[in-house]
């Protein structure tokens, strides 16, 4: 059956906690999921408490913090802190997101900080990318043709490039995906909403000729049709994409090629 | 589990694509527009026969049109019930064996309602 608790030994329990420096007057507490696999132990959540008056507007910036002054061990990944990169995806205060892109004030209370969801942890924030990027691998994401190779780039007309829109600003952070229900349950064959708007992408491209191929690999009852227009993912999405309606666009073109 | 030593990539293609699930999806639509129309038909017919008795509705069921179109309703409703149970079973159901089991009893289920709701109106039908 689907998963609707974690295993016991996946179960947070209270961890320790950090207090802000004496003379503090912003506090703020932010509480984070904590899990080292050497531990042995179940997963913690940590309380850390910092003066947002010594700290950056973003939940990024408090996470630098608390690593770089508080607590060294505390681990996430992070890189171009502008919400390119796509690293620093977690979920924050109960919505998966980028940390970067992630304001403090807009956290009511303590801001809670988490893995996202229903991934493999391999330590506190991290999680394991391995299957999302080999799903990625799976539906081919670059140019495909058979003609003979243009002397000149190959060309596209203005409005042929703006189908490309909301679909090529994805940056690949996972946030829908793993925010996705049908993606819970069922990961391992449904490709999930970032690798669909991804294979979309170059289905939409009018350079591809490869878009019956595309087509024929996702018509499937789980790598495709396991969407049943949740929308999590277009709620979640930091970018502001919607990737359900590139799933349906999906879906409307391979209705199309039967009428 | 035993450790596999299968790359990513191929645990990520699986089995392949099954080529198929459009048919599913158009169904699940086309007797979801079947089923609305039918039901507002049903419904008209409701208001139209309030207050009738007993032969005035074995008289209602003997008109061929309207133990046609009853029958198409009942069919669109099974066939969408069974589309739409389907996906929930892939959904939250797991285990191979019982997978299969809920499947196929879905499948006897919706069809053995299917044939005994037409029954039924063959049998009101031919009473007129």
């Amino acid at each position: 059956m689907a998963e609707f608790a974690l295993p016991k030994n996946s179960r947070p329990v209270e961890g320790e906690r950090h207090k802000a420096a004496d003379g503090a007057t912003n506090v703020k507490e932010f509480r984070i999921y904590r899990y080292d696999p050497e531990w042995g132990t179940n997963p913690r959540i940590d309380t850390y408490e910092l003066d947002l008056d010594k700290c950056g507007p973003m939940v990024l910036d408090a996470l630098i913090k608390i690593k770089g002054e508080v607590d060294g061990t505390l681990t996430f990944r992070r890189s171009c802190r502008e919400g390119i990169c796509g690293s620093c995806s977690m979920n924050i205060d109960g919505e998966n997101t980028l940390a970067c892109l992630k304001a403090i004030d807009d956290c009511k209370g303590a801001v809670k900080i988490y893995p996202l969801p229903h991934m493999e942890v391999i330590k506190d924030l991290v999680v394991d990318f391995t299957h999302f990027w080999a799903q990625y691998e799976s539906i081919q994401p670059w140019l495909k043709t058979e003609s003979p190779e243009p002397a000149r780039e190959r060309v596209q007309s203005v409005e042929e490039r703006e189908k490309l829109d909301g679909l090529y600003d994805c940056i690949l952070c996972a946030c829908c995906t793993t925010s996705c229900p049908s993606y819970w349950w069922n990961g391992d064959k449904y490709l999930g909403p970032a690798t669909l708007l991804q294979a979309h992408r170059w289905i939409a491209d009018s350079r591809d000729e490869a878009t019956g191929e595309r087509l024929d690999d996702l018509e499937d009852p789980f790598k495709l049709y396991r969407c049943h227009t949740i929308m999590n993912c277009a709620n979640t999405c930091p970018k502001g994409l919607n990737p359900a309606k590139a799933i349906s666009e999906i879906k409307k073109l391979i209705v199309e090629r039967t009428l | 589990m035993a450790t596999s030593f299968r790359t990513p990539l191929a645990r990520a293609r699986g089995l392949g694509s099954a080529k198929e699930g459009v048919h599913h999806w158009k169904l699940q639509r086309i007797t979801s527009i079947s089923e609305l129309l039918l039901e507002i038909w049903f419904v008209t017919q409701l208001i139209r026969m309030a207050g009738s008795g007993y032969s005035e509705w074995v008289a209602w069921f003997s008109s061929p049109i309207n133990a046609s179109l009853m029958s198409a309703w009942m069919i669109s409703i099974f066939y969408h019930t069974k589309l739409g149970v389907q996906v929930v079973i892939e959904d939250y159901v797991h285990g191979r064996p019982y997978k299969i089991a809920a499947l196929l009893a879905l499948n006897l289920v919706a069809v053995a309602l299917a044939v005994a709701a037409i029954f039924s109106i063959v049998t009101i039908s031919l009473r007129g």
